[in-house]
């Protein structure tokens, strides 16, 4: 695993977007998707989600890890949501049509059926986009592209920072575990829970000290190099701007204001079929 | 040493890559999904009473999210859950002085109550808030997650991350500690 965020190199209308539109899909997905619970919009991100997606040429067997763990997530999260309140979607829309009774207080209704399919949308619209963003993105680009859309610099050089350690932060994890193994320090199944936490404690106590070493290291040969002295920095990474990208981050701004206007049509942000 | 404000970019992207690695490779499942015992909050309290509020907060977001993104999907009102319990645990870090070498009962106390405030605003009421905003799930099964998350990440805290500051603070060379011979 030395991949860090997945990121797969190849030559497509979404790679050549510069990292900052890019991000800026992303966060309007996000906020229409967290915003909204209205059917119509979501499938309406769903299928937009899903051309991106085609658009950048990367095949599902590239990120079959990610779907297996998403669809075991879904199953989980549909059983959980039915047996905690088999009945909040008849709360939420205001209706009741029953379709078999199974046992106890526990019926099957159209409007928890309705009222879970949307949930379920709402993670799988975030799966595309997230996936498309973390694929297509460089990591070197990724902190270029947050200070482009207003995040001060220094905070977006700690996202920098962090996508360049993570590595050798495993790397030293590993290393650790590795030697604390060869001690008899064991993490595996078949220990104890205790024994396990109070093993995980002889790992972590010198990852974190070599990490403040790291930090002080770090630290150090910035402020050589004077960082922090300037208002703004320049990236390196940064992609320029071109026609294609001024063009998304517009079509971004029509959808997002259209999905909110047709969210907040009806009083709330449901879109509710059962009203007659 | 603590108003270093480099010292603090730094410190932010290195505690978000240890939160990535410990979150990504090191979790205990619990029983109930998307909520592990997880030891990077231990390390994100670690950060908060080292190198303060900001650190703690953004250290903790920026894991949370990169974390995240590697699953596939955000998980938004979890990841501001994260950003305030480093938020609170960094409000007290002035209260003990870890850089003095001392971690006695005191501190421990007040890194307990700091833990315990900071488990119940960021998990019950933030994240719950946001899970119910959001996801529009029922209060219900949010509560019963996040009250295990809470309990779980403060356990984890006050086990993992108190016994590393401990451990940290017999590094530290105590204000006189000379004698004289």
């Amino acid at each position: 695993m030395n991949k860090v965020l997945n990121y797969i190199p190849k030559d497509s209308f979404i790679h050549r977007l510069s990292g900052t539109t890019k991000l800026v899909i992303f966060l309007t997905f996000s906020i229409l998707c967290g915003a909204s619970f209205d059917t119509r919009v979501l499938i309406a991100l769903f299928i937009l989600s899903v051309i991106g997606f085609l658009l950048s040429k990367i095949s599902l067997r590239e990120i079959r890890v990610m779907t297996t763990f998403l669809a075991v997530f879904l199953t989980l999260n549909f059983i959980l949501l039915f047996i905690f309140n088999p009945e909040y979607g008849c709360e939420l829309y205001g209706s009741r049509t029953v379709v078999a009774h199974l046992w106890g207080r526990y019926y099957i209704t159209l409007e928890q059926l309705f009222y879970q399919f949307n949930v379920v949308l709402k993670y799988v619209i975030g799966f595309p986009i997230a996936i498309l963003f973390i694929s297509t993105t460089n990591p070197s680009e990724f902190a270029a592209s947050l200070n482009s859309i207003g995040i001060p610099y220094k905070a977006s050089y700690s996202v920098s920072l962090a996508l360049r350690y993570i590595p050798d932060i495993q790397k030293d994890y590993h290393e650790i575990s590795q030697s604390q193994e060869a001690r008899g320090v064991a993490l595996g199944k078949d220990v104890r829970f205790t024994e396990r936490i109070k093993n995980s404690i002889k790992i972590l106590m010198p990852l974190v000290l070599t990490s403040l070493s790291r930090i002080d290291e770090i630290s150090n040969s910035m402020q050589l190099r004077s960082f922090g002295k300037k208002k703004k920095r320049t990236w390196y990474v940064l992609k320029k701007m071109t026609a294609a990208d001024y063009a998304m981050i517009v079509f971004c701004a029509v959808i997002l204001i259209g999905g909110l206007i047709i969210t907040n049509q009806g009083g709330n942000n449901l879109y509710n079929p059962f009203v007659r | 040493m603590k108003n270093d404000s480099v010292k603090k970019v730094v410190a932010t992207g290195i505690g978000a890559a240890l939160f990535f690695v410990l979150a990504r490779f090191v979790a205990i499942p619990s029983g109930i999904p998307n909520t592990n015992i997880a030891l990077q909050y231990g390390i994100q309290a670690v950060f908060a009473v080292l190198f303060g509020p900001v650190v703690g907060a953004l250290s903790g977001f920026i894991g949370h999210i990169l974390t995240d993104l590697t699953w596939g999907s955000v998980w938004w009102s979890w990841a501001f859950g994260t950003c305030v319990y480093g938020l609170i645990v960094g409000l007290f870090a002035k209260k003990i002085n870890i850089y003095d070498g001392n971690f006695g009962k005191s501190e421990i106390i007040t890194y307990a109550v700091a833990n315990l405030i900071a488990n119940i605003v960021a998990w019950p009421i933030i994240a719950a808030v946001g899970d119910v905003l959001i996801y529009k799930e029922p209060f219900s099964l949010v509560f019963a997650q996040l009250m295990v998350a809470a309990v779980a990440d403060f356990a984890c805290a006050m086990v993992v991350g108190g016994l590393i500051l401990f451990g940290y603070s017999k590094t530290i060379a105590k204000s006189g500690s000379l004698d004289k011979e």
